[in-house]
């Protein structure tokens, strides 16, 4: 039971990628299954900020340093630390050796690019089913199969809508 | 060194990226975006030679991103791994981009027309960013870039068959669960290695001797990620639907490039990044991937003869040559990874044709049923020659390229005395003849429907646009120079490329 409650973010992680992922594949409603899509996703972003966070360390922001070369505002404080770590040669951050223990900020930038990701599939996909409900006039699975294998099945005696669409001659 | 070839790279991704965006707001048109979309094309298949030539000159070489060095910034790394991958899809995208003029024509509205070209080169960009990227978390990312137009791409289709939406629906359920799951795959590397270059993940694993459990859960979800990717046989389901209802020039260009691009990746995560001397490796290569290939090449070939629809009867064929693809993987030998990525470049060259020739004929006829192909031979004679040509490829009858590949791979499977694989090999070849013959006797020995003849009993000619016969003509007569003369060219390729992946190993 402690352990459940020390790994508390991961109990939740995998709690919302199981329903999720259940609801996908146990709903036949379009959007319901987009919205198991999207807690499935939403799981794997919680997934990544928890791996970013050092224990007991403070939000990645660089703290002004007085002993460094101040120049004429305090921006250029910052400048030099980032030069060295852009050059990638001795890449020592304030913080790295010194007593500021900083989160790990690379996962917070990636999933940034996830969850904009996760934003345009969700698009996409609600775009799709509008679409959907347009020309099928439903947004059940099971409707929709039954009116593609219809489909399937009349076109056997001669497609003749997409023969006028699309033969030239 | 000339500019593009230390650009190359970037550019070749960067550019199809801008215009694809300046593309969308286009007015509507036929003729402007097309041009544009070729021209891009163009420039990007030549970015791609010139990388081609340079991987080969110089061997392994990284572009650095921004100018800030790998592990920090993001690296693109080059080498004879996906060097050739990267020319194969510039090259088919230039191929499909010219056939796309007339199809695109019959098959969506003009007021389309502008954002299926954006569509279409966001697709180029991803896939030419999957293939080339040395990070893994920008391997989602360009995964996701490909990903996400390829389901507007399907979904255009619509206008012609109306199945296209479900399918772009279901194509983009199971691909979103595919990328995610690559991605909890990439967050549990990273836990278990702090980094996402490619390389220092590979240094760092080999340090801990395969790492932990960590590590073996990310091996496991970044597999079934990528196999959901490139239809592996049970995650498979998505792909008839999306190739047999998209538009023909899409299904075309994914048939041919998409699932090899996923294909490569699982190369380099189950060769460079993880290694097969790591135990839940090889046990995963050769238990599960061996075991799911050899199932999918019987039952996709058995599903794809018991269709009617000759576009799903391909896309089927297209899951069972993706078998052969992992069988060579699941080899795990110079010479099976050879043959597979032998197999990759052919099937890519003969599928994309096929695709093509399936597509002319829609275009033409407004038939994609096999029992509608009756009399083709004499009604479109040069696209059933092409037709013929890729067909005979993909069973692998000697002298074309499926048969170069398809040896290559029973031999390698014959020196680990792998017999039973070298029968399975055998019989979906002959599967393979029969749904194939299947549609050439149709095309052949029936009449042509009465509305095809002329008043004095000849049939009237009813061919394809020029636009559409260059590019399937072309790569059935490249099927044909890999048949007679891969030798030269093709098996060293792939054999560089095997070797780089297995290092250490000679042949």
């Amino acid at each position: 039971m402690e352990f459940l409650f020390s790994h508390f973010n991961y109990v939740v992680v995998i709690i919302l990628m199981m329903t999720g992922l259940y609801v996908v594949f146990a709903s036949r409603n379009l959007i319901k299954k987009l919205v198991g899509l999207s807690t499935f996703q939403t799981s794997v972003f919680l997934l990544y900020i928890t791996l970013g966070k050092v224990a007991s360390g403070q939000p990645p922001i660089l703290e002004y340093d007085p002993s460094t070369k101040s120049g004429y505002d305090e921006h250029t404080a910052f400048v030099e630390p980032v030069l060295i770590a852009a050059s990638g040669k001795s890449y020592a951050l304030p913080g790295q050796g010194s007593e500021i223990l900083y989160s790990n900020p690379l996962p917070h930038v990636l999933i940034l690019t996830a969850i904009v990701v996760g934003v345009a599939t969700l698009a996409i996909g609600l775009a799709l089913t509008v679409r959907i409900r347009e020309v099928y006039g439903t947004i059940e699975m099971d409707a929709i199969d039954e009116q593609d294998l219809q489909y399937n099945l009349e076109g056997v005696e001669g497609d003749t809508a997409s023969i006028s669409a699309g033969a030239k001659t | 060194m000339s500019w593009l070839s230390t650009h190359g790279v970037a550019f070749a991704i960067i550019l199809p990226l801008l215009v694809a965006a300046v593309m969308a707001v286009f007015p509507k048109g036929r003729w402007v975006p097309w041009i544009v979309g070729l021209v891009v094309a163009t420039i990007v298949a030549i970015s791609a030679w010139t990388v081609f030539q340079t991987q080969i000159s110089v061997g392994e070489f990284i572009y650095q991103m921004g100018g800030w060095e790998p592990p920090y910034g993001i690296a693109l790394r080059i080498d004879a791994v996906n060097a050739p991958i990267l020319l194969l899809i510039a090259a088919m995208a230039v191929m499909t981009m010219v056939y796309a003029q007339p199809a695109t024509a019959a098959e969506i509205s003009e007021r389309r027309g502008p954002p299926f070209y954006a569509a279409f080169l966001l697709c180029i960009a991803g896939l030419m960013g999957m293939v080339v990227t040395g990070d893994a978390f920008n391997v989602f990312v360009f995964l996701e870039v490909s990903s996400i137009s390829t389901y507007t791409l399907v979904a255009l289709g619509a206008n012609r068959d109306r199945r296209a939406l479900s399918a772009a629906f279901n194509y983009l359920i199971l691909g979103s669960i595919g990328a995610t799951f690559f991605v909890i795959g990439v967050g549990f590397l990273y836990a278990e290695t702090g980094t996402l270059n490619m390389e220092d993940i590979r240094g760092i694993l080999a340090n801990l001797d395969g790492g932990s459990r960590v590590a073996q859960v990310a091996f496991g979800f970044i597999v079934v990620g990528l196999g959901l990717k490139l239809a592996l046989f049970p995650l498979h389901t998505w792909l008839p639907g999306a190739y047999a209802h998209s538009p023909t020039v899409v299904t075309a260009f994914l048939a041919s490039t998409a699932t090899k691009a996923a294909l490569y990746l699982l190369y380099r995560f189950c060769f460079t990044v993880f290694d097969p001397s790591f135990d839940y490796v090889m046990v995963v290569l050769t238990y599960v991937i061996t075991g799911l290939a050899v199932t999918g090449m019987i039952f996709a070939s058995l599903q794809a003869f018991f269709q009617t629809d000759a576009r799903r009867t391909l896309a089927f064929s297209s899951v069972a040559q993706v078998g052969y693809m992992l069988l060579g993987i699941g080899l795990v030998s110079v010479a099976g990874l050879a043959g597979s990525y032998l197999h990759l470049i052919n099937h890519a060259v003969v599928k994309g044709g096929l695709f093509l020739a399936m597509g002319a004929m829609w275009y033409r006829f407004g038939i994609t049923r096999i029992s509608d192909m009756a009399g083709l031979s004499k009604t479109m004679p040069i696209t059933t020659a092409a037709f013929t040509v890729l067909a005979f490829s993909l069973i692998g009858v000697p002298f074309t390229a499926g048969f170069v590949s398809k040896v290559a791979l029973a031999e390698a499977a014959a020196e680990q005395g792998w017999w039973w694989a070298v029968m399975v090999i055998m019989v979906t070849s002959i599967i393979a003849l029969f749904y194939m013959g299947r549609m050439m006797m149709v095309a052949y020995f029936n009449d042509p429907p009465t509305s095809c003849r002329n008043e004095d009993g000849t049939y009237r000619r009813n061919e394809a646009p020029i636009l559409m016969l260059v590019p399937m003509v072309g790569l059935a007569l490249m099927s044909l120079i890999i048949g007679l003369r891969g030798n030269i060219f093709l098996t060293d390729v792939a054999e560089n490329a095997a070797r780089t992946l297995i290092p250490g190993a000679g042949l």
